[in-house]
């Protein structure tokens, strides 16, 4: 297909790093000693593996640390902190770039306490590559590089979206499910394929979270801890279903056209107020999530039917939405299959995913150089050679 | 509602209310795509067999929404394959409807998805694919039949192998053709369908084909032209049309994600 060989429009990200590092089998009996492949050889005879994992793709800056060993993975530490603005405002990447400068160190130093390790002990520092905002990521991938390079460890980048879905698989056991990732930056229906996380659907225009993100502003409903979380809470006092776009083609869907429908009734209810209206804030967000959520289910039910596969896994920060999870463990449960959701640690962007899919990509031999470690806002899923899985 | 979903079906579903009818033929169930479920039944007298597409209730989905686009697709497929009909593109015939039931009774089309016709003609071969003729010709109505389907200005939004069938001559048996290729090429499964006459939505219709025809058939991937060819000369516009396709394949999946 002529598509698939569109370079990346970042001429030095690795998407085909899968063939640039030597590949450290498992039956290997490696006995080298150069200096330059000691690591590569320890990482063959080892049977314990700790890396860090920073992650600042969007407002949320996450260190967190993971052991694995050949049959268990521990969580030793997984911190996060976020940059809030105030409500009507979203994150700007400069501010939240600042912020993760700011908060980097210190939130490192607490990792490693609390993970009650020395930096010795560490394999390796992993670090989101992509995709996500320009400046947060630089200002993380500055502060990787910098512990990469203080502690004389390797750096693996990590794509932000693989992070979650290896994450997600890990924590709920899902086998071979298809991938519902949805956040403020994403969404997607991914099922896995020889070696790639493969799109199915995926949002023609904005992320969903994007959309539940910026209609929160034009109400000013706050952004602490997230707009989402607050949509979620009025729309449970919602009754009145109103008429919004609802747009799906075939695995695809799109949001923006929804936006602009909920933000015009959403002037119309500031200028009106709720009588004038005839509808309430709480109706308009519950309509806004029926109808958004309606669609993602649908996707998600069509890429199972195409693939023929009965597990659903939600991830990313709008998988945290109970209302969401109802509705796609009801569309699963009447497909014969099931559906894993995670709890906020872990469909919030945090740490701990990017090391734990680092170490996974570590463990095979995959390192990336100090001139590859560049970030980029793009980096698709499917970008990503997945060497660990059969 | 492709046919691929068939291994799906693994339990009972309660049948529409419309089956459950003391007069109807028992019915079969075909398949269960994300859309709905498909059984093949009678209308009218028991010797007229007819596929019934039914949309159940999705519980999860809020009751008037889930009317409103039930409701929406049954009579915009329904609309579609009227429009087609009348304007000579061989589709299934729709014989009733009940939009707020959920369920759309269609002609029962004899035959097998060009899916399993191609599929049963490849076997294990790898060599002299290209030199087929039968099964060039084949790609020939396909291609015929999208493009009179493009000129009376229907898109159909999800065109693959499923979503045709090759309807043997008449007279013969349906299981004598699996192995041929003869017989016309019906399309089915107009729910995603929407009127359109722009290139850019014919040429995405295209690439839908193509990339579904190489992912199914990779072996057969080098006859697909022939499907291009037949479309070329199927209408006027055609030309314009596959101008776009070559613009819509750069273009594919490989958007980028930002933010």
């Amino acid at each position: 297909m002529a598509a698939a060989s569109v370079a990346s429009p970042v001429p030095h990200l690795p998407t085909s790093t899968s063939t640039s590092i030597t590949p450290a089998s498992n039956t290997s009996t490696s006995t080298s000693t150069s200096s330059a492949t000691s690591d590569m050889a320890a990482a063959t005879s080892k049977s314990s593996w700790i890396a860090l994992g920073c992650e600042g793709s969007a407002n949320k800056l996450g260190i967190g640390l993971i052991r694995h060993t050949t049959t268990s993975t521990t969580i030793l530490s997984n911190l996060r902190h976020t940059f809030i603005s105030p409500p009507g405002t979203g994150f700007l990447p400069k501010d939240t770039a600042l912020h993760h400068r700011t908060e980097f160190v210190a939130l490192a130093r607490r990792a490693i306490a609390e993970a009650g390790i020395s930096p010795a002990d560490v394999d390796c520092i992993c670090f989101t590559q992509g995709p996500g905002m320009g400046a947060p990521l630089t200002s993380v991938a500055i502060g990787a590089r910098t512990l990469a390079l203080l502690w004389d460890k390797p750096l693996v980048g990590v794509n932000h979206c693989v992070g979650h879905i290896e994450m997600g698989r890990d924590v709920t056991g899902a086998d071979n499910p298809v991938v519902l990732y949805v956040s403020g930056g994403n969404s997607q229906v991914i099922a896995y394929a020889e070696q790639r996380y493969r799109i199915f659907g995926e949002t023609l225009d904005i992320a969903v979270g994007n959309c539940l993100d910026r209609f929160a502003r034009v109400l000013n409903i706050s952004n602490d801890p997230a707009p989402g979380y607050n949509i979620e809470q009025l729309a449970k006092k919602g009754t009145k279903l109103l008429d919004l776009p609802y747009v799906v083609k075939g695995m695809d869907c799109s949001f923006s056209g929804i936006l602009a429908s909920a933000e015009a009734l959403a002037a119309q209810l500031l200028q009106l107020g709720p009588e004038g209206a005839g509808f309430t804030t709480e109706d308009l967000c519950f309509s806004l999530q029926e109808t958004i959520f309606a669609m993602l289910v649908e996707i998600t039910e069509r890429a199972m039917a195409h693939v023929g596969s009965s597990e659903v896994l939600i991830v990313g920060g709008v998988g945290c939405n109970e209302r969401l999870q109802d509705m796609i463990a009801s569309m699963a449960k009447e497909r014969g299959g099931s559906v894993f959701a995670m709890d906020e640690r872990f469909c919030i962007d945090n740490g701990i995913m990017i090391a734990h899919a680092g170490l996974l990509a570590y463990r095979t031999g995959y390192r990336t150089s100090l001139e590859e470690s560049v970030c980029t806002q793009r980096f698709r899923t499917d970008d990503v050679y997945v060497e660990w899985r059969d | 509602m492709a046919a691929t979903a068939s291994e799906a079906v693994v339990h009972e579903f309660p049948l529409p209310a419309i089956l459950t009818n003391p007069a109807s033929t028992p019915p079969t169930l075909i398949t269960q795509g994300a859309e709905g479920r498909l059984y093949k039944t009678t209308y009218l007298l028991p010797s007229i067999p007819s596929a019934l597409k039914y949309r159940p209730p999705k519980p999860w989905r809020h009751p008037i929404l889930d009317q409103r686009l039930t409701r929406h697709r049954i009579l915009s497929e329904a609309r579609i394959l009227s429009k087609c009909r009348r304007d000579g593109l061989r589709v299934p015939d729709v014989y009733a409807l009940d939009e707020s039931a959920g369920w759309l009774m269609l002609e029962w089309v004899q035959g097998t998805p060009v899916r399993v016709n191609i599929n049963q003609r490849l076997g294990n071969r790898t060599e002299d694919i290209e030199d087929d003729e039968e099964l060039k010709d084949l790609m020939r109505r396909i291609g015929s039949a999208v493009g009179k389907m493009h000129s009376i200005g229907i898109i159909h939004g999800d065109l693959t192998t499923s979503n045709m069938m090759l309807n043997p001559p008449a007279g013969k048996a349906e299981t004598d053709n699996v192995s041929g290729l003869e017989g016309e090429v019906v399309i089915i499964d107009l729910g995603l369908a929407s009127g359109g006459v722009h290139d850019e939505d014919r040429a995405v219709d295209l690439y839908v084909l193509e990339r579904a025809f190489g992912s199914t058939h990779p072996r057969a991937e080098c006859v697909f032209g022939e499907v291009l060819d037949a479309y070329k000369k199927s209408f006027k516009q055609a030309g314009v049309a596959l101008k776009k396709l070559e613009e819509v394949r750069m273009r594919g999946r490989k958007r980028s994600m930002l933010g």
